[in-house]
């Protein structure tokens, strides 16, 4: 497919070029938190559960924090487990795709029921189990996240593989005598990057939901490092009496979310090389 | 009779079965015996379904075999280690009939056509390997220049010269033509085929050329054989092919080819075969062509007959073809 | 007879990423009634574009030009509403694809395809149309025909599945039949049948049929005129005796003798050089220009107006210009 036709389909349609607007927005307002006044740490009990004002432009929380600073940094956080999560796991996914589908026979079967297992464990309870016997930090969370988005990678990419294998580019390289290996990074992973692509950007939103779910639980980020959900959780109390607390990083969740989905399923159209020719 | 050495690829009782749909058997082909000599074009035709592709493929080692030898040199394909096994595949390639589906389309035309040169160290560093892709881009009647573009921008007939160049850059001797004109134009097809035939003078090329097209086929080969069902019908030289046809297949399937001639059209006689061709799975007792033949008698439906020779370089399986 | 159809100046664009295509441009001809007329040209010249442009088949981002007019019995059909198409469609004009499979709803069995299709377009009980149906598969040659209307298109091989879209198209009578690449993707002694089958009926009933291939072996075997289209545009038109045994247009010429014979021994097979131009941008003159052997200065600057060779025969081409 070419660059250039993809390029003006991508910037031709309008859903694409929104969501990744707000999303570029989004990150570059995280990436720029620090040129906030406010630490997003720092407690002053004196100016606790604030409106909107001129001075905390959407007020602060129970312990008098800024709550914009606060989910500027939140957003880092969630932002960058969301991507750590979904780069691990399409690392993962791919690899084991790959092998599975172009290998096929007993590699494929074993491959794809250690899929269909992951895939029955009720992901966010066997976290929060496991987290009893774990040091809880960033890295655990990226892992335990990652170790549950994998399989629908996996997924994908075995199926792509499959006709892949069978195409006659593959039997040529085959033919004329190049390496498994170098075939498969060479004809078979090329051409799975339309899929992957999709993967990780419906990965990148179902890791920040996920995260969000634990941190408001409790079990995913620890205090008083913010995230989206954390915050959400220590907004809960007051919700009545201060909603902007929870509006804030609740709606931040609901847009990059929303973004990443519809990002996904727009790219999908694009890259689709029956839609374009 | 010509010495068994001088044979570049000879197939004895060739079988390859696919497993279908759970305990099915598809004999895709079921015991096929041939030879190709070197610098010659042997043509294999037949309709879909008759293990023509299959045939081709099995031969270089792309599918594994059922039952069966393939001996290139004297040596059996299925049979070789490692470094044997890469050194064949530098001796023996393939063309491929979809140019759409045979290229990558992530990759450049020059990386396409040096994957085979890189695979067997046949050039040292880039500026080698780059003026090889150039000299192969121009063998095959392409713009040295179009090396750094993508397979997108050609057509379907530049596509399969690029296809050709990529099989040629591994300087082999043997090559399977796998329906390579199937897909293109008349006028391409010409071109292609043109292409094909002066590669084969100047470099002294092999070809087993698979195609469903007789007209071409009996163009470029110098020997003709007809598939029906995974077993060899009749092979001949490609002008005993239509002047003396033996099989009552081969009759039928001449018959059928319409001839770009409206006085010729009209004169035409067809031989009309009874019903379909029956499924691989289960080909039916005796002959397989038995059951569609206009001179089928008991003896067809019984025995399955072998492969005759029953004239100079021509050979047929068919009980009765003495009578008809 | 006189003519069913009239097209003049059809013209049709397509919009997409890469320019706007202009895959048919100013086309005029004639269609005689009760007679078989192929369109033959090669992929991309428009030939398929045309016929659904016949059809009314033409949909974004595909554009029928203002100044094109399709004169079905003179009624110009471009003009008619969107009721007016739907009964055109399927009581007057009709169409085969060349893919059955794709064509055919494979959730539905046949019967129900058949009669759904006379049941829209007439009132009549569903047994009635069930009995008609039967009796259109028996028309083209399928036996068994009330067992085979209950069973679904993946149950029938690929010369039954067209056999059977043959008889879908020919319910309600139309007065024309537009097949386009009819048996491509069939094997050839299936094909044969299947023209035939056609042939007879054709004959018998005096269907006016458009039969657009790009296998002139076929077009030799069943047109009485042909149309020769190349670039987007008709370069040639005459009887099937004018186009094989007198062609006038070199590209004509040029095609005739990129095709293989069976019945003749060639030494060469001539070519034609180079590619169809770029249909998004056109040249101004003659499209052949670039690849043609007598070529003049004038034919890269402007297309040549219609020369009459003979009250069946003519043709586009500079060099024909004084012979009127």
């Amino acid at each position: 497919m070419d660059r250039k036709v993809m390029k003006k389909v991508f910037f031709s349609n309008k859903m694409t070029v929104l969501c990744t607007g707000l999303l570029l927005a989004v990150m570059a307002a995280s990436l720029l938190a620090p040129l906030s006044p406010y630490d997003p740490d720092a407690v002053n009990v004196a100016e606790k559960l604030q409106g909107m004002s001129s001075k905390h432009i959407f007020g602060t929380d129970s312990l008098g924090r800024d709550t914009f600073t606060r989910a500027l940094y939140g957003g880092r956080v969630s932002l960058l487990v969301g991507f750590a999560a979904m780069c691990v796991a399409v690392l993962i996914g791919t690899f084991i795709g790959t092998v599975s589908g172009y290998k096929g026979g007993k590699v494929d079967s074993i491959c794809m029921r250690v899929v269909d297992v992951f895939l029955s464990v009720p992901s966010l309870l066997f976290i929060i189990v496991v987290y009893a016997f774990m040091p809880r930090n960033m890295v655990t969370l990226v892992l335990m996240l990652a170790s549950f988005s994998w399989t629908k990678v996996a997924r994908v990419v075995r199926a792509q593989t499959l006709t892949l294998k069978e195409r006659d580019f593959v039997t040529a390289a085959k033919a004329l005598g190049v390496r498994q290996s170098a075939v498969i990074w060479r004809h078979i992973i090329p051409n799975l990057m339309p899929q992957i692509i999709v993967a990780s950007s419906l990965s990148i939103a179902n890791a920040i939901l996920d995260e969000s779910a634990l941190s408001f639980l409790g079990y995913g980020i620890q205090l008083p490092m913010a995230s989206w959900g954390s915050m959400l959780q220590s907004a809960q109390q007051y919700i009545l009496y201060n909603p902007i607390c929870a509006v804030i990083p609740g709606s931040l969740i609901l847009i990059t979310v929303l973004c990443f989905n519809v990002l996904g399923d727009m790219l999908q159209q694009i890259l689709d090389p029956k839609l374009v020719k | 009779m010509m010495n068994q050495t001088d044979y570049l690829l000879e197939v004895i009782g060739l079988k390859k079965y696919f497993k279908v749909g759970g305990r099915k058997t598809l004999r895709a082909v079921d015991g096929v015996s041939f030879y190709i000599r070197k610098g010659e074009t042997l043509g294999v035709v037949g309709e879909s379904g008759c293990g023509k592709t299959t045939c081709g493929r099995t031969c270089l080692g792309i599918y594994d075999k059922t039952d069966g030898q393939v001996l290139y040199r004297g040596a059996d394909v299925h049979c070789m280690n490692r470094a044997e096994r890469q050194k064949f595949t530098k001796q023996a390639q393939i063309i491929f009939q979809d140019p759409y589906a045979s290229l990558d389309p992530k990759m450049k035309i020059q990386n396409i056509i040096a994957e085979g040169i890189r695979a067997h160290k046949m050039a040292s560093g880039r500026d080698e390997i780059q003026e090889r892709v150039s000299t192969l881009l121009k063998t095959v009647g392409l713009d040295p220049g179009y090396g750094s573009r993508y397979v997108h921008e050609f057509s379907g007939g530049q596509r399969q010269r690029i296809g050709i160049a990529r099989a040629l850059a591994v300087e082999p001797e043997f090559i399977v033509c796998d329906e390579p004109i199937s897909a293109l134009d008349v006028s391409i097809q010409a071109q292609i085929v043109n292409l094909l035939d002066r590669l084969q003078e100047e470099r002294g090329l092999t070809y087993l050329f698979i195609a469903h097209d007789l007209s071409m086929v009996k163009y470029i080969s110098d020997r003709v054989m007809v598939m029906y069902l995974g077993k060899i019908m009749e092979i001949t030289t490609s002008k005993a092919l239509y002047h003396s046809p033996r099989h009552p297949y081969t009759r039928a399937l001449l018959s059928a080819i319409p001839i770009p001639d409206p006085a010729m059209a009209k004169k035409k006689v067809r031989i009309p075969m009874e019903g379909e061709m029956p499924s691989p799975v289960n080909p039916p007792r005796g002959c397989r062509f038995q059951n569609r033949c206009p001179y089928a008698v008991e003896i067809c439906r019984e025995a399955e007959p072998d492969l005759k020779e029953i004239g100079e370089e021509h050979y047929a399986a068919c009980h009765r073809w003495a009578e008809i | 007879m006189g003519n069913i159809l009239q097209v003049e100046n059809l013209s049709v664009t397509f919009r997409t990423h890469a320019g706007e295509i202009q895959a048919v441009r100013d086309v005029s001809f004639t269609i005689e009634e009760g007679a078989v007329t192929a369109i033959v040209g090669e992929s991309g010249c428009g030939k398929s574009v045309t016929s659904k442009s016949i059809m009314g088949l033409i949909q974004k981002p595909g554009m029928v030009s203002g100044e094109s007019k399709i004169l079905f019995r003179g009624e110009n059909i471009l003009a008619y509403t969107k009721r007016q198409w739907e009964s055109y469609r399927g009581q007057k004009c009709s169409m085969i694809f060349q893919d059955a499979l794709t064509a055919l709803n494979p959730t539905m069995n046949i019967g129900r395809q058949i009669t759904e299709k006379i049941m829209v377009h007439e009132k009549i009980s569903r047994q009635k149309a069930w009995q008609e149906g039967i009796r259109m598969l028996e028309l083209v040659g399928i036996p068994n025909a009330p067992m085979r209307m209950k069973q679904y298109p993946h149950e029938f091989s690929g010369g039954m599945r067209q056999r059977v879209m043959i008889a879908i198209a020919l319910t309600l009578n139309p007065q024309l039949l537009i097949a386009d690449e009819p048996t491509t993707a069939l094997d050839v002694t299936v094909q044969a049948d299947i023209l035939d089958m056609m042939k007879e009926i054709q004959q018998e009933h005096g269907m006016t049929v458009i039969l657009i291939t790009h296998d002139l072996g076929i077009v030799a075997d069943c047109a009485r005129h042909i149309i020769v289209m190349y670039a987007g545009k008709v370069v040639e038109t005459g009887s099937a005796e004018d186009i094989f045994y007198r062609p006038a247009h070199p590209y004509t010429k040029a095609l005739l003798a990129a095709v293989p014979r069976l019945d003749l021994e060639q030494g060469h097979l001539e070519t034609i050089e180079g590619a169809p131009p770029n249909m998004a941008n056109p040249p101004k003159g003659c499209p052949f220009a670039d690849r043609c052997p007598r070529r003049l200065s004038v034919c890269g600057k402007e297309f040549p107006q219609n020369t009459r060779l003979s009250e069946s025969h003519q043709v586009c081409c500079w060099l024909q210009r004084g012979n009127e």
